[in-house]
């Protein structure tokens, strides 16, 4: 049992995120690794990235969207409240190492995925221009914390409520019309936002690292369900991921991938939500 | 007088049938297929064997089991000693009497069976097993003297809850960690409720933690923590029951096509994550209505079966080879036949197909004929030319193999590997290139069965007591 020690919601309860207990994974994480958690008995095995980990105090952050049954079941847990099972970390770690200028972009709760990395590759000594965004100003997260973590940081609207109005695709290009010297676009976020960044960086031949997230079960590289790939190889995501080579994804083989449970995963809402399954 | 009555009249009780759920009831529920022995049924199959003098049987069972003693024990109705008996060679009695492959091992050498059908010594040994968990009068054995020593188990499939069990006995600490969040390894994510219930390998899960094993689940070695870091911990031995948890796929176009599953992920979803149950579980399965499995061996017939279980009107097993080499244990072809399951041999898939969506709609396969034997010894199949033909399909299961999943193994140095990613370790003492490491089971010998895990992880645990009391030097 993992016990909940702090909750802070965002981005109007579409946005949760915990700190929990959880001092065996706190002392090992890096920056870019994942846990798997498990509600409760009759849960399912979900992956959520370490948005933060205090090894002193032998905890771990998760920030998760609110997007099914497993989720909305996580965010009606408060304070004291201990969830069943936490497994990891799991992943390889983000390669971080000094390049020059980085730009670290993330769209909707990409961004969570994307806090420590970002951070870590300010520490590495890199210059850090951090572009994050949201369909709207209430649903923008973790702009503090994504400020302090890079050199310079813009955020972008799609309907222009806050920050520049558009795609964080576009402020991307601006910055790389302007500079030359960017070394590596690392993009999390949404599948169709990192679809479309690789094809723009590809244009501009820069290095661009992504992080996919295909459904997974055990995340220890035993089932294969969490298969993407790359390159024409098959990789698993789990095990030889998350982060890869963006110019190398095949993209529409992942969201198609993803969308293979929508029946069952309305059923399994509906049925939490107090809606009648048929 | 009484012995010599007793003794004609065995040789004409025809071997026990155990009843069982019809077909056509068990493909609609997750139950146990088989009901297991009465003990009049039992009574007449413990007299059925004739207690050899030089039993054969005892060499047949790779763990040696006194198999007369036991089934001499049940004949004199004294159940649970027959039980006892069982355990001192098993440890998991209840789980062997289910799984175990006896008509290649101890029935197939048994003098009875050279004129007549052999004793039935798997279901005996379930029913005694059985008996004694029904009766909650599993013996609390003794434990030696505490000896401060540690012991690291890695992975709870049938290698490493032997080693546990026996080193506890022992008089050490034994703490097993295991990556998944429950315990049992294949026996619970691999092998259906429908085979081998998961109360009875819960049961042998409780009984270890009841005489002093500390369980952790949800830990992965070689992430959370290394072994060299459960050394410095103070683990004066390590044991590696890592099993062979890697799936293997066919490598072909459109494998990733939604609905194509590798057997662990399809097995480990139903049983595991019960979403046999969806939506009570959360976990959810793709039910396909026209189902292909992909290989012949029990992992293919557990596939199939479960896809009937979860609806298939239609289910085929595609195995490139002829019936004479599919892998699988007869029993469980046996049942898959009566249950429903067809088989489509002398076929291999050289590519998926699949709709705009992504599922998968069929497979394009060839017809292969039989040539010259391979390495195994079994007749190579060689595909035939121009013999390309459809079959439509909703669901694959692949289950052609598995191998050595490489998570612990690449973050562990001085281990030895061999070329297929197992590790080497001796075959008498489990005895490992690393010093105070130990490993067992499917890990070593690639995938195998139960009751040769178990053989290797009391060799093990021999072996790390062996160590641990003699000062730790010698090594190997
Ligand atoms: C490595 C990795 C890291 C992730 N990190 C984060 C994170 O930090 N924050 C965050 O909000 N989300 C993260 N996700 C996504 C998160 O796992 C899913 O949103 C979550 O599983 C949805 O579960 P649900 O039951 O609430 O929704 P559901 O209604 O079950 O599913 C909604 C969608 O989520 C995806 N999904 C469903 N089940 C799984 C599963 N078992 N594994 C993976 N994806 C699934 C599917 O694409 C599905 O269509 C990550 C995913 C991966 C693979
Ligand atoms: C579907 C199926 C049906 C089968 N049917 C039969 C049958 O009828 N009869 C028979 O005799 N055999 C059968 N087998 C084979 C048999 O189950 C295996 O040979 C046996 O379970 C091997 O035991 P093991 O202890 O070596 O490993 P496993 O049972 O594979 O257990 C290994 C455990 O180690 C854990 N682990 C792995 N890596 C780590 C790590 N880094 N850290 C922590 N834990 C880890 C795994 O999660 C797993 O729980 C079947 C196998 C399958 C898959
Ligand atoms: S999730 Fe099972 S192998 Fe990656």
């Amino acid at each position: 049992m993992f016990k909940i020690v702090a909750k802070r919601e965002m981005a109007e309860r579409t946005v949760c995120e915990f700190k929990i207990e959880a001092p065996d994974i706190a002392r090992k994480a890096e920056p870019g690794q994942f846990v798997v958690i498990r509600a409760n008995e009759t849960g399912e095995r979900i992956p959520l990235t370490m948005a933060g980990t205090d090894p002193g105090a032998g905890t771990i952050n998760i920030i998760f969207q609110v997007v099914g049954k497993t989720t909305a079941l996580l965010r009606s847990f408060g304070e004291g409240d201990e969830i069943m099972d936490i497994i990891g970390p799991l992943g390889v770690p983000t390669h971080v190492e000094k390049l020059g200028t980085v730009i670290c972009v993330g769209g909707g709760t990409g961004v969570a995925v994307m806090y420590p990395i970002t951070k870590a590759y300010k520490e590495a000594g890199n210059h850090v221009i951090a572009i994050i965004g949201a369909r709207t100003k209430d649903l923008l997260i973790l702009e503090e914390e994504m400020k302090a973590a890079s050199h310079d940081l813009r955020v972008t609207t799609d309907d222009g409520s806050y920050g520049h109005h558009g795609f964080v695709t576009d402020v991307l290009k601006q910055i790389l019309d302007d500079r030359n010297d960017v070394e590596l676009v690392v993009g999390i976020g949404p599948v169709p936002m990192m679809k479309f960044l690789c094809k723009m960086t590809k244009e501009y031949d820069v290095k661009t690292v992504v992080s996919l997230n295909p459904i997974m079960v055990d995340a220890t590289g035993m089932c294969g369900a969490c298969r993407v790939s790359v390159g024409g190889r098959t990789r698993f995501c789990c095990v030889d991921g998350p982060e890869f080579d963006g110019h190398q994804v095949d993209f529409d083989e992942l969201v198609k991938r993803q969308r293979a449970y929508l029946t069952e995963e309305k059923i399994s809402m509906d049925q939490f939500m107090g809606g009648i399954p048929e | 007088m009484a012995e010599k009555e007793a003794k004609g009249k065995r040789e004409k009780v025809p071997r026990q049938e155990m009843t069982e759920q019809k077909p056509e009831d068990r493909v609609r529920n997750f139950d146990e297929v088989p009901f297991g022995y009465t003990p009049e049924q039992a009574g007449l199959e413990a007299g059925r064997c004739l207690q050899c003098k030089k039993p054969k049987c005892i060499d047949g069972c790779p763990v040696e089991i006194d198999i007369p003693s036991f089934i001499q024990l049940i004949y004199d109705g004294d159940f649970i000693g027959s039980a006892r008996k069982l355990k001192e060679q098993n440890s998991l009695p209840a789980i062997c009497g289910r799984v175990c492959p006896q008509e290649d091992q101890c029935e197939k050498v048994c003098i009875l069976g050279k004129k007549d059908e052999p004793v039935a010594v798997g279901r005996l040994e379930r029913f005694a097993a059985d008996w004694e968990r029904a009766q909650g009068e599993v013996e609390i054995p003794l434990k030696d003297p505490p000896t401060g020593k540690r012991i690291a188990v890695v992975g709870s499939g049938p290698a490493g809850l032997t080693v546990a069990g026996d080193l506890i006995k022992k008089g050490h600490e034994v703490t097993i960690f295991e990556a998944l969040h429950k315990t049992g390894g294949v026996l619970v994510y691999g092998i259906p409720e429908f085979r081998l219930p998961k109360a009875i390998v819960q049961a042998e899960v409780d009984y270890l933690a009841k005489i002093g094993v500390e369980i952790n689940v949800d830990y992965v070695i070689g992430s959370i923590r290394t072994v060299d870091e459960l050394f410095k911990e103070g683990y004066g031995a390590v044991f590696l029951g890592l099993g062979a948890g890697l799936p293997l796929f066919m490598g072909i176009p459109g494998e990733n096509f939604c609905g194509v599953y590798s057997a662990n992920e399809y097995l480990t979803r139903s049983n595991l994550m019960k979403a046999y149950l969806f939506p009570e579980y959360d976990t959810p399965i793709a039910r396909g209505k026209n189902v292909v499995v992909l290989g012949a061996g029990n992992v293919s017939m557990d596939s199939a079966r479960t896809a009937l279980r979860l609806g298939a009107e239609k289910v085929r097993i595609v195995y490139r080879r002829s019936r004479v080499e599919m892998p699988a244990r007869i029993e469980e072809i046996q049942r898959a036949e009566e249950e429903g399951v067809e088989f489509h041999l002398l076929t291999i898939p050289v590519r998926f197909l699949g709709d705009d969506n992504g599922w998968v709609t069929g497979m394009e396969c060839i017809r292969m004929e039989l040539g010259e034997p391979d390495e195994s010894g079994r007749r190579r199949p060689i595909p035939i030319k121009g013999s390309e033909f459809i079959i439509d399909c909703d669901l694959v299961v692949v289950a052609i193999g598995a191998g050595a999943n490489p998570l612990l193994p690449t973050t562990t140095s001085g281990l030895e590997l061999n070329k297929r990613g197992y590790i080497v370790a001796d075959q008498e003492t489990g005895k490992t290139a690393k010093k105070g490491v130990w490993a067992g089971g499917d890990i070593v010998t690639g995938s195998a069965t139960v009751i040769l895990a178990m053989g290797a992880g009391r060799k093990a645990a021999n072996s790390i007591h062996d160590y641990l009391m003699s000062g730790q030097k010698n090594w190997p």
